[in-house]
């Protein structure tokens, strides 16, 4: 177990390592020119070199990832052009407000998914199957923002029973707050369904085809029991690693959906140093987002090796 | 022993072809295969023809007639410069199916190589191809999109460049793993016993037998494809106006649907899901074909 987590943090060191590297070349390297970029092609070459030296972008290319590292180890992301403020208290709230959006989401999904996945399995092969594994994979397929539009329509502008917007006014209450939450976390939820039921149906099938399944029903255990005390148990394992993988999915999903319903989350901040070309910022929200995504395979690999007897007592991997 | 030379090869052949012609009477039954192929086969046929078949032109402004509600005259109302919606949606199927299938073939060919490379030769450049993998998978596709099309400036190109960049190292997982399982049959070491060339044996041995699964690998990329350039045309950062592409009609009109006027952002909406719900139905399909 301990040779397990060492190996598995120094992998995921190096590969954060290399993601810095790769953001920092998309960031840096790959405009060429950063004044001339974010001034555009009509400016005049005295403002972009004026402009390449206030920024810092005139030394060397190796020079400027070394200053960017040391920086990061200091907790500093730098300064945002646009913005004229430091990167990293631009993000902290930003990503509260995403994770607050998540997290809702999350409690709405699992559940769900885990029901419908059950649900599956117990009818394989059967209609309820086959609509709920086509019906949430294709659900999975429709981007983010093809479901917010949807959901505005039927929720907020048809029916009127839900806020349009994510943001509730200033001083509302924790009630009306997640009210404004539900429609985007709902467009998360139908876009995360299929692949949580996907998961909990291929584990439950396997837990009702084992040995010890087979077991319980021969020992005359009504059949409530047996898939509450031995199929179930069994089936969540694999669900959980696959709540965490679909982080980084969740995460680029936000970016459309903070953006249409003007939620002030990380990804509504992502689109922004986009469009201004604010490369301090999007270096920094990038690098943010992928450490919350290899710090949620990491937890999650351990909670499953945790879980996993045979992880937990083997010396394997 | 020269008549095994002589039947030996004919044998295989026909058991190659005949267990080809069982996958295809297996993909051809399947319903949602059948589905998603017509539904696929309605927008390809649009990105082909509908320039010429539909009423209106789809770029033409007519501002005395803007974000007309659907009526007879227009199927889909106008929008805001009070071009036809739906002409824009016939039409608008050419931009996004032609560059998610240029992204799709760069990523599955160059994918495709490297996994035969490394699942053949496996050490080193297999262990660093993996850790790539990793870190490319630790940042959602469309925000390395966004931050290569914020660098480089939106184009097609570079969105071909980027999805069959980023879609690389993740087809070349896929057919590392199948390349694993190849290299240990009898076949390949037949071939490395008469002493042909790693090229040969890997573009001419091993490429035929893992075609299924890179077909499959092929057709599920193809829906994220969508999916993605979709989401970037929506940000504003993949095709550029005045184009009738589906992401960027919505992302021009959905300000306006606290308004009332939801017909230019709902049918290119209606639109977008029925092409990935098609594609993925065909990618089901086929991994049910493929996986038995």
């Amino acid at each position: 177990m301990g040779r397990f987590i060492l190996r598995r943090i120094a992998l995921a060191l190096i590969t954060l390592w290399l993601l810095s590297v790769i953001v920092f070349v998309a960031c840096e390297v790959m405009p060429g020119d950063v004044a001339r970029s974010i001034l555009g092609p009509t400016a005049a070459p005295e403002t972009v070199e004026a402009l390449n030296e206030e920024l810092g972008t005139d030394r060397p290319v190796v020079v400027r990832y070394a200053d960017w590292m040391a920086g990061i180890f200091q907790g500093d992301l730098g300064e945002s052009h646009a913005f004229r403020r430091p990167v990293d208290e631009m993000i902290w709230p930003a990503l509260w407000n995403s994770a607050k959006l998540a997290f809702l989401a999350f409690l709405l999904v699992v559940p769900l998914g885990i029901v419908g996945g059950v649900i599956a399995a117990l009818h394989e092969g059967r209609a309820a199957d086959r609509a709920i594994s086509v019906g949430g994979l294709s659900a999975a397929a429709i981007p983010d923002f093809v479901w917010a539009v949807v959901t505005i329509l039927v929720f907020g502008i048809w029916l009127e029973i839900l806020p349009v917007t994510a943001q509730a006014p200033p001083g509302a209450s924790f009630l009306t707050r997640v009210e404004y939450l539900i429609l985007p976390a709902l467009c998360l939820v139908f876009v995360l369904f299929g692949y949580l039921a996907r998961m909990a149906r291929a584990g439950t099938t396997e837990a009702l085809d084992s040995d010890y399944t087979r077991t319980a029903v021969l020992k005359g255990l009504p059949r409530r029991t047996v898939i509450r005390r031995h199929v179930l148990r069994n089936s969540l394992l694999p669900t959980i690693a696959v709540v965490a993988t679909q982080t980084g999915y969740l995460i680029g999903g936000l970016v459309a959906i903070e953006l249409i319903f003007n939620y002030p989350g990380i990804g509504r901040l992502i689109v922004r140093a986009a469009d201004q070309k604010d490369f301090p910022l999007l270096q920094g929200t990038v690098l943010v987002i992928g450490v919350v995504y290899l710090l949620a395979t990491l937890v999650a690999d351990l909670a499953y090796a945790y879980l996993n007897p045979r992880i937990r007592y083997g010396a394997a991997m | 022993m020269s008549t095994v030379d002589e039947i030996a090869p004919i044998v295989v052949h026909d058991s190659a072809r005949a267990s080809r012609r069982e996958r295809l009477r297996l993909v051809l039954r399947s319903r949602t295969f059948l589905v998603g192929a017509v539904i696929v086969g309605f927008w390809v046929f649009c990105a082909l023809f509908g320039p010429a078949v539909v009423p209106d032109d789809p770029y033409a402004d007519d501002i005395l007639n803007r974000l007309q509600p659907p009526s007879s005259e227009h199927w889909f109302g106008t929008d805001r410069l009070g071009r036809d919606v739906f002409s824009r949606v016939i039409v608008g199927a050419r931009d996004i199916l032609i560059v998610a299938t240029l992204a799709t073939v760069l990523g599955t060919l160059l994918g495709t190589a490297l996994g035969l490379v490394t699942g053949y030769f496996r050490g080193l450049t297999d262990e660093a191809i993996m850790r790539v993998v990793d870190a490319f998978l630790a940042i959602p596709i469309v925000v390395i999109g966004l931050l290569a099309l914020t660098a480089l400036g939106p184009s097609r190109v570079t969105v071909v460049l980027v999805i069959g960049i980023v879609f690389t190292p993740i087809i070349a997982r896929t057919v590392r793993a199948a390349v694993l399982s190849e290299r240990e049959l009898e076949y390949v070491e037949a071939a490395r016993l008469r002493n042909e060339h790693a090229p040969y044996v890997l573009f001419g041995e091993i490429l035929p037998n893992v075609l299924g699964p890179v077909l499959v690998e092929f057709t599920v990329r193809l829906g994220y494809a969508i999916f993605a350039i979709a989401t970037l045309s929506f940000l504003g950062f993949g095709i550029q106006p005045p184009a009738p592409d589906w992401g960027l009609q919505i992302f021009e009109h959905y300000g306006l649907l606290g308004a009332g006027d939801w017909w230019p952002t709902l049918f290119p909406a209606l639109a977008i899901a029925t092409l990935v719900v098609g594609v993925n139905l065909i990618a089901d399909g086929l991994t049910q074909a493929f996986e038995r």
